[in-house]
């Protein structure tokens, strides 16, 4: 991979930014304001007095790993809609560009956007509600990890299913955060679901995030247990991530076929 | 190298399930040649040039720049070429200068910020640097498009419709720029155009095509008294009413 083209990709999104910084309160706002409404939530949970935990630590910290995992995905998906909506793809794929530099400047877009949009949700958790997500430990980091890969197969998913089926199609990856959230007990034990969508969280490596930072913040979970959901949680992500990028590169091959990539509009898709 | 073959297209097929676009086309560039690939409307000129691009897979055949196949060296053919084409604009919310750095960035050009700055002069666009894309007029907009097809100084350029909205004395200063670029860097150009006088004053030879396939070529100079045509456009118009609509 040549690392010129693959900044070619990011500084593309960078001058986007540059040119129209409203983009920006796209991005941040509704972080911004999702930590902060979850931030008073917990904190009005945290004075009902039935907590044999921290509420802040529970639900503000999982809010903020959620919304980065969400970041990433929907950075992808936004920064290549963003190459829809200006028919840029002729331009893309005519140079010597190969499919896994443009999919690794959407990474890097998204990375930048959203390690700056976790910046500020700490920032606020902090100076608004005292809360310090860094207080997980060293653990932080392959939660973290899990959530960063999930969230590329995630958003690399989508931009495969936008470029078969069209802009139209973007639909689809809007309400996937809501969606995984629900099945990735992000509020809730997962015990708390009925069992058939157990079996549907059990696939998803978030769920295993979510269950064990509650479990070591309730002091519930073994070394052990938190290793193994690690382990597996890692290993799905992985295996959804190639999957994701494999599913992405069918799609382009079978655009070259049709010819798509040179029409590749609204109006005719 | 002059003489040297640039392009080689040898029977490119391409079928949409049952409709046939490019029904078997072969043809040679050689360096320093200008092209002229006509036809009427869905003749199958574009569909060509996407090939050529790497952008649309032939159903059948095989394409060479500079010796290599296009389907097995990818990256390194689509190096050594660059195209504009009417349909193609860059993002209209990048200014021109972001544009020509994107692009550079794409095909690794060396001393980016200098070849940026020599080709905003070359296109009179020095003026324009700042400006989002989008807010150039149709005219402005096609010298971007070529500023940006020779950012990597290609030796094969692909030019759709280049000038098709030029005024009569910026396309002539265009045909005379990419002439002498043809010339000066041994490049070939393959430049299709409804202007027919255009092409009788840039191009070398023509390859005209119907339905599909090649039907006709040879020198824009004479080919149309040898046809017993007073000249390309009357050649040109008769091609079209012969052929059956597409």
């Amino acid at each position: 991979m040549d690392p010129s083209k693959i900044y070619a990709i990011f500084i593309r999104q960078f001058f986007l930014i540059k040119n129209n910084p409203t983009r920006l309160a796209n991005t941040f706002l509704w972080l911004v304001i999702d930590v902060t409404e979850w931030g008073f939530i917990s904190k009005y949970l945290a004075t009902l007095g039935y907590a044999t935990f921290g509420y802040v630590s529970v639900i503000l910290g999982a809010v903020i790993l959620m919304q980065f995992m969400t970041r990433i995905q929907q950075g992808i998906m936004a920064f290549f809609l963003e190459d829809i909506w200006t028919q840029n793809f002729i331009n893309y794929f005519a140079s010597p560009l190969k499919v896994s530099e443009y999919v690794a400047g959407l990474i890097l877009s998204s990375i930048a956007t959203a390690i700056i949009g976790f910046m500020i949700m700490i920032g606020i958790a902090g100076l608004a509600f005292g809360y310090n997500l860094f207080e997980i430990g060293f653990l932080l980091l392959p939660f973290m990890t899990v959530l960063f890969i999930f969230g590329m197969a995630v958003g690399i998913f989508v931009a495969g299913v936008i470029f078969r089926f069209g802009p139209s199609a973007e639909w689809a990856g809007w309400p996937i955060p809501i969606v995984l959230s629900l099945f990735s007990g992000v509020f809730y034990p997962i015990s708390t679901l009925p069992t058939f969508m157990r079996a549907f969280a059990a696939l998803l490596p978030s769920s295993y995030v979510f269950e064990s930072m509650r479990g070591m913040i309730a002091g519930q979970l073994s070394g052990q247990s938190l290793v193994l959901n690690l382990g597996i949680a890692g290993v799905l992500a992985a295996v959804y991530f190639f999957a994701a990028y494999w599913f992405f590169v069918r799609i382009y091959r079978y655009n070259l076929k049709h010819g798509t990539i040179a029409r590749f509009n609204s109006e005719e898709l | 190298m002059p003489g040297e073959t640039i392009l080689k297209v040898k029977n490119i097929v391409k079928n949409y399930d049952a409709k046939i676009a490019v029904a078997g086309v072969s043809f040679e560039i050689k360096a320093g040649e200008v092209v002229g690939l006509l036809g009427q409307n869905g003749a199958g000129k574009t569909t060509i040039i996407n090939m050529i691009l790497g952008i649309l897979e032939p159903t059948e055949g095989s394409i060479e720049i500079l010796g290599e196949n296009t389907k097995n060296h990818r990256e390194k053919t689509a190096a050594k070429m660059n195209f504009a084409a009417v349909y193609a604009h860059l993002p209209a919310n990048l200014t021109v200068y972001q544009n020509l750095y994107v692009s550079g960035l794409l095909y690794s050009v060396k001393n980016l910020k200098s070849k940026i700055e020599k080709l905003l002069k070359e296109y009179d666009l020095e003026t324009f640097a700042n400006t989002n894309s989008g807010l150039l007029s149709s005219g402005e907009s096609s010298r971007l498009n070529l500023a940006k097809s020779t950012i990597n100084d290609p030796r094969l350029l692909l030019l759709d419709e280049p000038t098709a909205s030029l005024d009569p004395s910026i396309s002539r200063i265009i045909r005379e720029r990419i002439k002498k670029y043809a010339k000066e860097n041994d490049a070939a150009v393959l430049w299709t155009s409804h202007n027919m006088r255009e092409i009788e004053a840039v191009c070398d030879k023509i390859i005209f095509l119907s339905r599909g396939l090649v039907i006709m070529q040879g020198d824009p100079k004479t080919l149309p008294q040898e046809r017993g045509q007073k000249d390309l456009e009357e050649l040109f118009i008769k091609i079209a009413r012969e052929a059956p609509s597409a």
